[in-house]
């Protein structure tokens, strides 16, 4: 299933560092996402996208993870050739993420 | 319980202005603050003012004073607003005439000053945060520094009985911040409501992203009436609780998950957000929906300021040339991608100078490259082909040789459309708060 299914997300830029939140619809689900939703994972998927470093920060009581992704907007807002150069997008990208079905 | 209700009336430079008027006149504001100053905006507002010495300031900050100083003065609602940008003071001496104008005599305007550091980083040996380099070795490119001010100054000039408060560059938070030390005397080492305070300013800073702005995906969240979307209202109490509401019948919503959202927006370690005047901690925040568009923010904490203020240093830094062009029915796929193997090799054979070029086709991969773009082929693409030159005249080669597809490309290519324009780069320094010198100016309508 789409991660789309059991959270939401909000992208955020600072400089050439991407943040995207990802925040359980139902709070139950939560531990799901912390299970499988990894840095890792998440700097697998955007392979290509981020040539940094994936953190991720877990906020357990409000259901929700945060992705600081280092060199992740083609060089900075500022300076970006690319057409959504705050990378505003990239949270509807993450959504798109497979995870297993029923754990 | 004593508190005070702050409305944020914009949350970046261009932001609808009628939201801003509907709190002004039925929020019952204590404070309406207008957050206008993206990162780079400032640096564009200081060419402005070298053009022009009266320049620099929010281009509409007119408008906006127009529309809000007479209900904020029959209200009884002060204003404070980075509108100021580039030149505070020129933006001070503007909104005093449109107050005159507007028959608002006795009104107090506050100009902050001294964000302006460019002499002293210029003459200093500071390193740039994202390059390793020095900013002294960028040379003429330099066009602005500017140090993010603290609330401290904002805070001086409401104490000196200020109606309305005009900024150039400080931390978006310390525009909510600095009414919260004034009407409650919070100490500027009572970090613990210094954070919470901070925390507030950070949810209400990008206006209606917390009312239901930037959240729509229609079947999974939807959200009345984002045309009319409502400005928040941040209800703060004296311990720095605040609850997060909005006008009762504008649009939009605020809900748990607008206001989880918003709180992790352009938030990287959520412990440690750093401030000018605080490290805050959101990491132990909690949210209560406490009514119908009304949700109650708890937890927040601070840690001491580092003693550091974070400046901006704005640079010319290249110039990006882009066209664009579309095709579209069967086989709209394949003559993209052919039309940008045909610029990609005219910029080759005609020498056009790009340290860095970008092909994208717009519906495949432009935003997200090809690896996550899947499935059926769009019924219509546009390409698009960007670059970045050392001059103006250069970048504009790049967008030719994409409108020539017109007439030299593939079949059926429509709406060419082309840009070069000069870009302004931005980059951080770190240098000891004492190097910043603010100070206030009062003015009087």
């Amino acid at each position: 299933m789409k991660l789309r299914a059991l959270a939401h997300s909000r992208t955020g830029d600072k400089g050439n560092t991407a943040n995207i939140s990802l925040i359980a619809h139902d709070p139950a689900d939560y531990p799901r996402l912390e299970r499988h939703v990894t840095a890792e994972r998440v700097r697998a998927h955007f392979t290509g996208i981020v040539s940094g470093e994936v953190t991720r920060y877990a906020l357990p009581q409000l259901g929700a993870l945060n992705f600081v992704m280092t060199q992740a907007l083609g060089g900075g807002v500022t300076r970006s050739l690319a057409l959504d150069a705050h990378g505003k997008g990239l949270s509807a990208a993450l959504l798109d993420m497979e995870i297993p079905e029923g754990t | 319980m004593k508190s005070i209700r702050l409305g944020a009336g914009a949350g970046y430079a261009g932001d609808r202005i009628e939201p801003a008027l509907e709190l002004a006149e039925h929020g019952a504001l204590d404070y309406l603050v207008f957050e206008c100053l993206a990162e780079r905006t400032i640096a564009l507002a200081q060419q402005a003012r070298l053009r022009d010495p009266a320049a620099g300031y929010d281009p509409l900050l007119e408008a906006r004073m127009r529309a809000v100083l007479a209900p904020c003065r029959t209200n009884g609602t002060r204003i404070v607003t980075n509108m100021g940008a580039a030149n505070p003071l020129a933006a001070a001496e503007k909104t005093r005439a449109i107050a005159r104008d507007l028959g608002l005599t006795g009104l107090k305007v506050a100009a902050v000053v001294g964000d302006d550091v460019l002499e002293a980083v210029g003459a200093g040996d500071y390193e740039v945060l994202e390059t390793g380099g020095r900013v002294r070795d960028l040379g003429n490119r330099v066009i602005s520094a500017n140090a993010y001010l603290g609330a401290g100054p904002i805070a001086e000039a409401l104490a000196r009985g200020a109606d309305i408060v005009i900024t150039g560059r400080v931390g978006d938070p310390a525009l909510f911040l600095a009414p919260l030390i004034h009407a409650f005397g919070w100490a500027m080492d009572d970090w613990e409501r210094l954070g919470r305070g901070t925390l507030a300013g950070h949810l209400l800073e990008c206006a209606g992203q917390i009312t239901g702005g930037y959240f729509a995906d229609p079947g999974v969240k939807d959200v009345p009436g984002l045309a009319r979307l409502g400005f928040p209202i941040g209800i703060v109490s004296e311990d720095g609780t605040v609850e997060i509401t909005k006008v009762p019948g504008s649009g939009g919503a605020v809900t748990l998950a607008t206001c989880k959202e918003q709180l992790l927006y352009e938030v990287h370690d959520p412990a440690r957000y750093l401030q000018p005047d605080v490290v805050a901690d959101f990491s132990h925040v909690t949210m209560e929906a406490v009514g119908p568009d009304r949700v109650r923010v708890t937890g927040g904490r601070g840690l001491p300021a580092t003693g550091l203020l974070k400046v901006s240093v704005g640079l010319i830094d290249s110039y990006i040339g882009e066209g664009q062009i579309s095709y579209a029915g069967p086989g709209a796929v394949g003559r993209g991608r052919l039309a940008l193997d045909i610029v990609r090799e005219r910029l080759g054979l005609t020498g056009v100078r790009a340290s860095e070029l970008r092909f994208d086709l717009i519906g495949i991969d432009a935003l997200h490259g090809p690896r996550l773009a899947e499935g059926a082929e769009p019924y219509e693409v546009r390409v698009r082909v960007a670059g970045r030159c050392d001059s103006l005249s250069e970048a504009a080669r790049i967008g030719n040789e994409v409108e020539t597809l017109y007439t030299n490309g593939p079949a059926g290519g429509g709406g060419a459309w082309k840009s070069a324009r000069e870009v302004v780069g931005v980059l951080s320094v770190l240098v000891p708060a004492a190097l910043a010198r603010p100070s206030v100016r009062m003015i009087e309508a």
